[in-house]
C-alpha cells in the first residue's frame, strides 16, 4: 500500500472513483427530479424521504459532499501539476489534430459545473438548512414541489441552469469513459462503454434541463 | 517549393530562445523533412551563420532521435511516422512551417531543437529489463510456450522507439504511453513475471520523480505515436500498478 496515494496512477484512480460515484449520484438525482414532472405527490414523498431519512442525511449526504469536494480539489491539483510538467508553451500547438475539445478542457467544464453547483447549493441546500435548523418552520411534507417551482420562475436561474447542464454534458462526454481507462479497463467492452457514455452524457443533462424548463413554462 | 520556416533558436540550456524566420528555396517534394533541414543548414554555413542543431541518427524511423514539433504536431502532420520519414510532399509551395523542440519540463532544451531525453533512460534503468543468466546456460526463448496473441501484443508494445512524441504531444507532458509500452512488453510474457511487481512500481516512481504529468486520457499520444502504441497499454500498466500496490 505504501505510496499508493502519492503516485500519479493512484491519484488517477482516486479521481476516477470519485467521478463514477458522482455519475451514479446523478442518476438518482435525475430520477427524483423527473417525478416532479409526472406526479407532484410522488415528488414530495421522495423529497421528504431524502430530506428526513437519517441514513440519507447523515451518511449518504456527507459522503456525497466529500465526493464532490475531493473530485474538484483533486481536479484542480492535477491541473496545476500538469501545467508545471508542461513548462514552456508551444508557439503553435494543433491540439484538435489528435484529441477532442472535451478531453482538453475538463478543468474548464469542471469549473463551470462548480460555479453552477454553488448557485444550486444556494437555491436548495442553504434553503433546506435554513428551514430545518436555523429558522425552523413547522414540518410540511408537501413544501418541496412548491419550492422547486418557485426556484424555476426566474428566467435568469433557468438560463444559468441550462448552461450548467451543457457543461455537465461536455464534462461527462469525455469523463465517463475516461474513468474506466483510468481504472485499467480497456478491453472488448470499451466500445460499448464509449457508446453508453455518449448516451448518458447527453440524456441525463438533457433531462435535468427539461425539468427546469418544464416548471418555468408550466406555472 | 519555396518555404518560410519559423524555427526555435536557443544557444544553450540557460539562455532564452526565440522563433526566427528563414527562407528556403527549390525544395524538392521528394526530400524528407530532415533533408530540407540539411539544405537550410548548408545555406546558413555558407553565410557563416550558426546552423540549426537538431537530433537525428538512423533516418529510417527506428532510432527515435529526430524530434521536432512541426506545425503544432510531434513529427509533423502525417501519421505513423517520425520526422525523418516525413516527406516534403505533405507541404505546399509558399507554406510557412513552424518548427519547435519537443516541450516538457522533464525534457529541457539543450540547443535549438535538441532536447534532453535522459529521463526516458533513467525510467528504463529503473525496471525496463529482465535478469537473464548469461553464463552459457541461457535457455532458448523458444523453449517457453507463449500464445500467439500474447506474443503479438508484447511485440506491438516493444516497437516503441522511445522518441518522446507522446510526452511532447500530451497537454500534461505525461510519459504514460512510453512507460506503459515498456511495462507491457514484459508484463505480457512469462519471462517478465518474476520481476513484474518491482518493475511497474519502480518505473512509475521514476516517471513521477522526473516530473512528467498525469495522464488525463485525451488519447493524443496514441494518435501521434510513430509506432501506433495503443492506450490499451496504459490501462494494462494501471492494472499492473494496482495489482503490485495492493
Ligand atoms: C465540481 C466541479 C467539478 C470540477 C472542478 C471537475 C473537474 C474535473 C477535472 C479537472 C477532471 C479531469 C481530471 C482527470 O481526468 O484526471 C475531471 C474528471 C472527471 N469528472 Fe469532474 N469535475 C467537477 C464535477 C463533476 C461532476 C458533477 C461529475 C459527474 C457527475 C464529474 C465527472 C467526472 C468524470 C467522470 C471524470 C473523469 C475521471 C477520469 O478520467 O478518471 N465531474 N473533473
Ligand atoms: S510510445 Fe510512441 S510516441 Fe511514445 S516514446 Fe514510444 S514510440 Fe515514441
Ligand atoms: S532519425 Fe532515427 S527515427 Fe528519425
Amino acid at each position: 500500500m505504501s505510496g499508493l496515494f502519492s503516485s500519479s496512477i493512484a491519484r488517477k484512480v482516486a479521481m476516477a472513483l470519485s467521478a463514477l460515484f458522482l455519475v451514479f449520484f446523478l442518476l438518482i438525482h435525475v430520477a427524483v427530479n423527473m417525478l416532479s414532472v409526472f406526479n407532484e405527490e410522488l415528488f414530495n414523498t421522495a423529497s421528504h424521504f431524502m430530506g428526513t431519512n437519517p441514513l440519507v442525511q447523515f451518511a449518504m449526504q456527507p459522503i456525497l459532499m466529500f465526493g464532490v469536494v475531493f473530485h474538484f480539489v483533486m481536479g484542480f491539483v492535477l491541473e496545476i501539476k500538469n501545467k508545471k510538467a508542461q513548462g514552456v508553451k508551444y508557439y503553435k500547438n494543433n491540439g484538435a489534430a489528435n484529441s477532442t475539445w472535451m478531453s482538453r478542457n475538463m478543468v474548464y467544464s469542471g469549473a463551470a459545473i462548480l460555479f453552477f453547483l454553488i448557485l444550486h447549493f444556494k437555491h436548495f441546500w442553504v434553503h433546506e438548512m435554513n428551514v430545518k435548523y436555523i429558522n425552523p418552520l413547522p414540518e410540511d411534507p408537501n413544501r418541496y414541489y412548491e419550492e422547486l417551482v418557485h426556484v424555476f420562475q426566474s428566467p435568469i436561474t433557468v438560463v444559468i441552469y441550462v448552461i450548467g447542464f451543457i457543461f455537465l454534458a461536455l464534462h461527462l462526454l469525455h469523463g465517463f469513459q475516461s474513468a474506466f481507462q483510468s481504472m485499467g479497463a480497456n478491453n472488448k467492452y470499451t466500445k460499448a462503454i464509449k457508446g453508453f457514455t455518449k448516451a448518458y452524457a447527453i440524456v441525463i443533462p438533457a433531462l435535468f434541463a427539461f425539468v427546469a424548463l418544464f416548471h418555468h413554462f408550466n406555472h | 517549393m519555396n518555404l518560410t520556416l519559423k524555427i526555435w533558436r536557443q544557444k544553450s540550456k540557460d539562455t532564452k530562445g526565440k522563433m526566427v524566420d528563414y527562407k528556403v528555396t527549390d525544395i524538392s517534394e521528394h526530400m524528407s523533412f530532415l533533408e530540407m533541414m540539411d539544405v537550410l543548414n548548408e545555406q546558413l554555413v555558407a553565410k557563416d551563420e550558426e546552423p540549426v542543431a537538431f537530433d537525428h541518427d538512423c533516418r529510417e524511423g527506428i532510432c527515435g532521435m529526430c524530434s521536432m514539433y512541426i506545425n503544432g504536431e510531434a513529427h509533423g502532420p502525417d501519421r505513423g511516422i517520425t520526422t525523418c520519414q516525413l516527406h516534403m510532399r505533405m507541404f505546399n509551395d509558399g507554406d510557412t512551417i513552424t518548427i519547435e523542440p519537443f516541450r516538457a519540463s522533464a525534457f529541457p532544451v539543450i540547443k535549438d531543437l535538441v532536447v534532453d531525453r535522459m529521463p526516458f533512460e533513467r525510467i528504463q534503468q529503473a525496471g525496463g529489463f529482465i535478469s537473464v543468466n548469461t553464463s552459457g546456460n541461457t535457455q532458448d526463448a523458444n523453449a517457453i510456450p507463449i500464445s500467439k496473441h500474447a506474443a503479438d501484443e508484447a511485440m506491438d508494445a516493444a516497437t516503441c522507439i522511445g522518441c518522446g512524441a507522446c510526452v511532447a504531444t500530451c497537454k500534461n507532458s505525461s510519459a504514460m504511453l512510453f512507460v506503459a509500452a515498456k511495462v507491457s512488453q514484459y508484463a505480457l510474457l512469462p519471462q517478465g513475471q518474476v520481476e513484474a511487481t518491482d518493475r511497474v512500481l519502480n518505473m512509475v516512481k521514476q516517471m513521477d520523480q522526473e516530473g512528467f504529468g498525469n495522464c488525463t486520457n485525451t488519447g493524443a499520444c496514441e494518435i501521434e505515436c510513430p509506432k501506433g502504441i495503443s492506450l490499451e497499454n496504459i490501462a494494462r500498466m494501471n492494472r499492473e500498478y494496482l495489482k503490485a500496490s495492493l
